[in-house]
């Protein structure tokens, strides 16, 4: 459904004049099936978040091409009410003058739908995220961090996206948070069957939830592997990574 | 012998006529490790900056903080100062944040050295760059002429466990120094901790809610909830037949979150 095929990336490095480039994504070739939730795990500065944005199509790609059902995402109209992004600092990703409601409703102005509609539809998005319709008027502030990613997660939904992003969304969170959101994910994939993209370096978080993972080191893919076989990993790199996991 | 004792410590916010820790007492003892866990918002960061005294104006504090028998609640802003870094230092969770962003490494970890010694320029140097080697940081000196910025949240974390090192301070106070890290950095940061307290035997008060990395690092644990402290023990105590339930309900969400992992790794684990 979502292919990406060999794309490269690179950043200016130094000065705002400088030509010097630094390469952040090298020759990048995978595809994400329907109904799957691919996990892409990697250490800080490996280069997944930039894949993320690539793909939210926030940024350009400076070669390659990222195809969702044949249609290239550098169209905006391919990717409305397809793909969903939630990413990981939830205290920026809501405009704090908004409200809950405000913020849910935002997305669906954009595809001036029926006014009556979208009421009831939030208060069933609400209760789908396990919050209260009681949050609707309540500010971003107002909430704990888990509930500002619930409604995050929310607004993700509430075009019925086929696709959604999940840049370390789940990272900053409690323990208990992060496992009512994963088995949420779980639930709302089964009910909508949707593909998520899964954007972590928790490998138990990621274990939880992928159905297949994709291991990034420095630009490149090191590895992809089927969960089940997530104990006979080949290259190095991923073997070092699951032997300093510290489990509980 | 108690390096710390902390009793009847109440915190409140003036602003707002609301209190955030009720009523903690506990005990540091000589070169043990003091474990506090629980989830954002519980008041871990908020106790840890109390001991410190750093903690914002409106945040009014009573009750005794005890280190080697004086009273840090009735010391001047100027002694506490001296006492910041050379016996208590505090390991804060965003490296990004933690260093002044508009110099160079180098300059701030100087900086604090001149506040503490009298040392020369080269010496200071020689110091750190010893502290920074036996933390794996390759390379000190390009490291110290780097910005924040330019480097990772694992290496940024780890200067800060350097200037520790140097500073050889009675109490470690870390919070949440490996929340912000992957795998990899996690795991090496975690060992420079335990090598630490094996190294020069210093106390250490380790806050985290990630109760596997506690489990490693901490020999006694406090477990708090809303400012309360529900329960404390022996870690391998309290995380086995956890005696509150709200221990139990942090303990097996844990295990619920690594329960597929583990099952698909096997008995490896």
């Amino acid at each position: 459904m979502l292919k990406v095929a060999n794309i490269e990336k690179s950043y200016r490095k130094g000065g705002l004049f400088s030509k010097e480039k630094q390469k952040i994504l090298n020759n990048i070739t995978f595809e994400c099936y329907n109904g799957e939730c691919l996990g892409i795990i990697g250490e800080s500065g490996s280069g997944k978040s930039t894949i993320g944005r690539l793909i939210a199509g926030i940024e350009k790609p400076d070669r390659g091409t990222i195809l969702f059902e044949g249609n290239n995402v550098q169209d905006r109209t391919v990717r409305f009410g397809n793909i969903s992004a939630v990413f990981q600092d939830y205290t920026s990703s809501i405009n704090p003058f908004f409200t809950v409601e405000e913020a849910i409703v935002e997305p669906l102005k954009a595809r001036k739908k029926d006014q009556k509609e979208t009421r009831s539809r939030i208060d069933r998005l609400l209760y789908q995220v396990g919050l209260n319709p009681s949050y609707r008027k309540k500010h971003p502030h107002e909430l704990s961090g888990g509930e500002v990613q619930r409604v995050c997660i929310a607004r993700a939904l509430s075009t019925e996206p086929k696709c959604i992003l999940f840049d370390e969304a789940i990272s900053s969170l409690d323990v208990s948070v992060q496992t009512q959101i994963l088995d949420l994910l779980k639930e709302l994939k089964k009910k909508h069957k949707m593909s998520y993209v899964f954007i972590t370096h928790d490998i138990q978080a990621a274990a939880y939830i992928c159905d297949r993972v994709i291991i990034f080191r420095n630009g490149e893919i090191e590895e992809t592997v089927h969960l089940e076989n997530l104990k006979d990993v080949q290259s190095e790199y991923a073997k070092k990574l699951l032997k300093f996991l510290i489990t509980f | 012998m108690n390096i710390l004792e902390v009793e009847h410590l109440k915190l409140w916010d003036a602003n707002r006529n609301k209190v955030i820790i009720h009523n903690s007492s506990f005990h540091l003892k000589q070169g043990s490790c003091l474990a506090i866990v629980g989830e954002s918002g519980s008041g871990k960061s908020v106790t840890c900056r109390a001991i410190m005294r750093l903690n914002k104006a409106w945040i009014r504090q009573s009750g005794d903080i005890l280190f080697k028998g004086e009273n840090l609640n009735h010391l001047t802003e100027k002694e506490m100062r001296k006492r910041r870094g050379k016996n208590l230092c505090l390991i804060l969770q965003n490296g990004m944040r933690a260093f002044d962003p508009s110099c160079v490494v180098g300059v701030h970890l100087k900086e604090t050295l001149a506040e503490h010694f009298g040392w020369s320029k080269s010496e200071t140097e020689q110091r750190m760059k010893k502290a920074m080697e036996s933390v794996m940081l390759k390379d000190p000196l390009e490291i110290m002429n780097k910005y924040p910025h330019q480097l990772s949240g694992g290496m940024l974390q780890r200067v800060m466990i350097a200037l520790a090192i140097v500073l050889e301070p009675d109490i470690i106070i870390a919070d949440e120094p490996t929340t912000a890290l992957d795998t990899i950095s996690q795991y090496e940061v975690v060992e420079q901790f335990t090598k630490l307290r094996e190294r020069w035997g210093c106390s250490m008060i380790f806050i985290s809610h990630d109760l596997g990395v506690v489990k490693k690092v901490a020999d006694d644990v406090l477990v708090m909830k809303d400012g309360v402290i529900v329960e404390r023990g022996n870690i391998h105590a309290v995380f086995s037949e956890a005696k509150h339930e709200y221990t139990n309900y942090l303990v097996s969400s844990r295990l619920a979150l690594s329960s597929r992992f583990k099952k698909i790794m096997g008995e490896e684990m």
